[in-house]
């Protein structure tokens, strides 16, 4: 960890460790908001909200949390941040509040923001913790408009509300378009990275984005389960 | 794909059978279908069936070149994709929307999954399904055909596919000969008919999979107070039954295997004609069994040679 710097914590989370299209948690709200780019793009700010937020505070309570109900805390923190985000959002946006419905409140359960906080701002300070909620945000950000700008530009013929193309192919904008692009895009994904990674492989965690930040030699230890259960 | 597994040193017999010949076969089987569309609808779907077959082709040249593998339009599988897209497509379609198909036949279906032989559901079937899910509007634009019944008509342009016309406005004759709407390759049944013979005396398809496909189809249709004969000419029961759910690639290969799929294909389509909000069940049906075949193949494994368990079951 102390080789990283500061600024290669906050980038990794765009594509490197991207939470949507190379870790794949968050799957629901990506495939649910992203029916237009003026959603996704509202998903992913109150996501990366709640994120830095709740980054700052578990990783700043992570030696008074004991070990065995660290889950329920961290919970009950996010949930907090999310009343406030969910508040914020219903007075100054409700437009935003309207279309992303159930999926707003549902960032508790989100398993990018819990992921994080049992993977990182668990086990190391404040301020990295901050950068790596920033870092994730922007990326489940980036994910989300991606997704958000190809299916409402191919679904509905539009973009950001404004209408472009005359032809428009429903499908996108339907749960079966949703996966097809999410699979598009993690394959452009695992493209790049394969081309940027060119470290030879020694040991099995390597191929693993999340080998910097787990402790276990193999991949069957808590960590995962963790970031598994929250969805 | 034969010229890979050559191990040879004997002289061998060949059967001259290729995936070319197959093929061939069953461009051979659509003819008949596809010079009915021509009669009835006049030469637009002789221009819609060239822009498919074409852009078919094309499309599966080029994402062969992208991907760096051999060229297979040679086998002609393409060109039976884009001729029974076509078939599958209303005759006033937007040509551009064909194209989209096209692509998402033979690139998203067929050529990512790995090329002939790899795709899990029938390429045609899953883009008339896209196409049918992006574009209903225009999916279900019926224009009438040549000597349909004018009760039919609901204005000058518009006419009634025999599923959801009202009873009594086609008869079995209208059906037969295919003076109704509906795609261009589904409204002649007997030509649909004749193809399937053709294929069958072929010995390129066996006779289970469309004959208890269409008898199941007929039991359901009585169940649920249906007229059988009337189900199983409208539509695209036929060219589902004969040419769709007969794709090797996509059915089982197992004899009890290809008669589950089959009563699961008629099963269903009659529930999604009698109860849906759909007029149209046979490509959901299909497709839908299409995903199921690997588990109907792992459950009617063929007994070992030898092996001694239980007596029902299977033949071999």
């Amino acid at each position: 960890m102390a080789k990283k710097s500061l600024f290669q914590e906050f980038t990794k989370g765009i594509i490197k460790e991207n939470p949507v299209l190379c870790l794949v948690l968050g799957t629901c709200p990506t495939l649910a908001v992203t029916t237009s780019a003026s959603n996704a793009i509202g998903m992913g700010v109150a996501a990366t909200a709640v994120l830095v937020c709740s980054n700052a505070v578990i990783s700043a309570l992570r030696k008074f949390i004991p070990d065995k109900v660290r889950i329920p805390a961290y919970i009950t923190i996010i949930a907090g941040f999310v009343s406030i985000v969910q508040m914020l959002v219903k007075a100054f946006a409700p437009a935003i509040n309207d279309s992303l419905g159930i999926y707003l409140p549902l960032i508790v359960v989100n398993c990018i923001i819990l992921g994080r906080a049992e993977m990182f701002a668990g086990k190391n300070p404040v301020l990295p913790s901050i950068l790596d909620g920033l870092g994730m945000g922007v990326g489940f950000t980036a994910a989300l408009l991606c997704m958000g700008i190809i299916r409402e530009f191919f679904g509905s013929g539009s973009l950001f509300g404004m209408q472009i193309m005359p032809i428009q192919i429903l499908i996108f904008i339907l749960p079966p378009g949703g996966f097809f692009v999410f699979g598009m895009l993690i394959m452009l994904a695992n493209k790049l990275n394969s081309r940027a990674g060119k470290k030879v492989k020694s040991s099995p965690c390597d191929g693993c984005p999340m080998s910097e930040n787990c402790d276990a030699k193999t991949c069957d230890k808590p960590a995962k389960e963790a970031t598994s259960n929250a969805d | 794909m034969e010229q890979k597994l050559h191990v040879s040193s004997s002289p061998h017999f060949k059967s001259g059978n290729s995936t070319r010949r197959i093929m061939l076969d069953v461009i051979i089987a659509l003819c008949p279908a596809a010079v009915a569309s021509c009669i009835i609808f006049g030469l637009r779907s002789l221009v819609l069936i060239a822009i498919c077959i074409a852009s078919c082709v094309l499309l599966e040249f080029v994402s062969r070149k992208i991907m760096k593998r051999d060229t297979t339009i040679g086998d002609l599988s393409a060109v039976v994709t884009g001729l029974l897209l076509a078939l599958n497509l209303p005759v006033d379609i937007n040509p551009l929307i064909a194209v989209f198909g096209c692509l998402i036949a033979i690139v998203v279906v067929k050529q990512m999954f790995g090329g002939i032989g790899m795709n899990f559901v029938n390429p045609a079937l899953a883009a008339r399904i896209v196409l049918l899910v992006s574009f209903p509007s225009a999916m279900m634009h019926w224009v009438p055909a040549l000597g349909a019944p004018a009760a039919a008509q609901i204005d000058a342009t518009t006419a009634a596919t025999p599923l959801v016309a009202e009873k009594g406005v086609y008869s079995y004759v209208d059906l037969l000969i295919g003076r109704c709407g509906g795609s261009i390759g589904e409204v002649c049944a007997v030509a649909l008919i004749l193809g399937g013979i053709y294929l069958v005396i072929r010995k390129v398809i066996s006779p289970i999979i469309p004959c208890v496909y269409l008898g199941t189809a007929a039991v359901m249709s009585l169940i649920v107070g249906l007229d059988p004969l009337y189900q199983l000419l409208s539509g695209g029961m036929l060219l589902g039954a004969i040419f769709m759910a007969t794709d090797y690639t996509t059915s089982p290969v197992t004899k009890w295997g290809k008669v589950i799929f089959a009563v699961g294909c008629g099963f269903f389509t009659i529930m999604l004609r009698a109860f849906s909000n759909m007029p149209e069940g046979v490509s959901f049906s299909i497709l839908l069994m299409n995903i199921l075949v690997p588990l109907i193949e792992r459950a009617t494994v063929p007994r070992t040679l030898g092996f001694i368990k239980k007596k029902k079951g299977e033949s071999k």
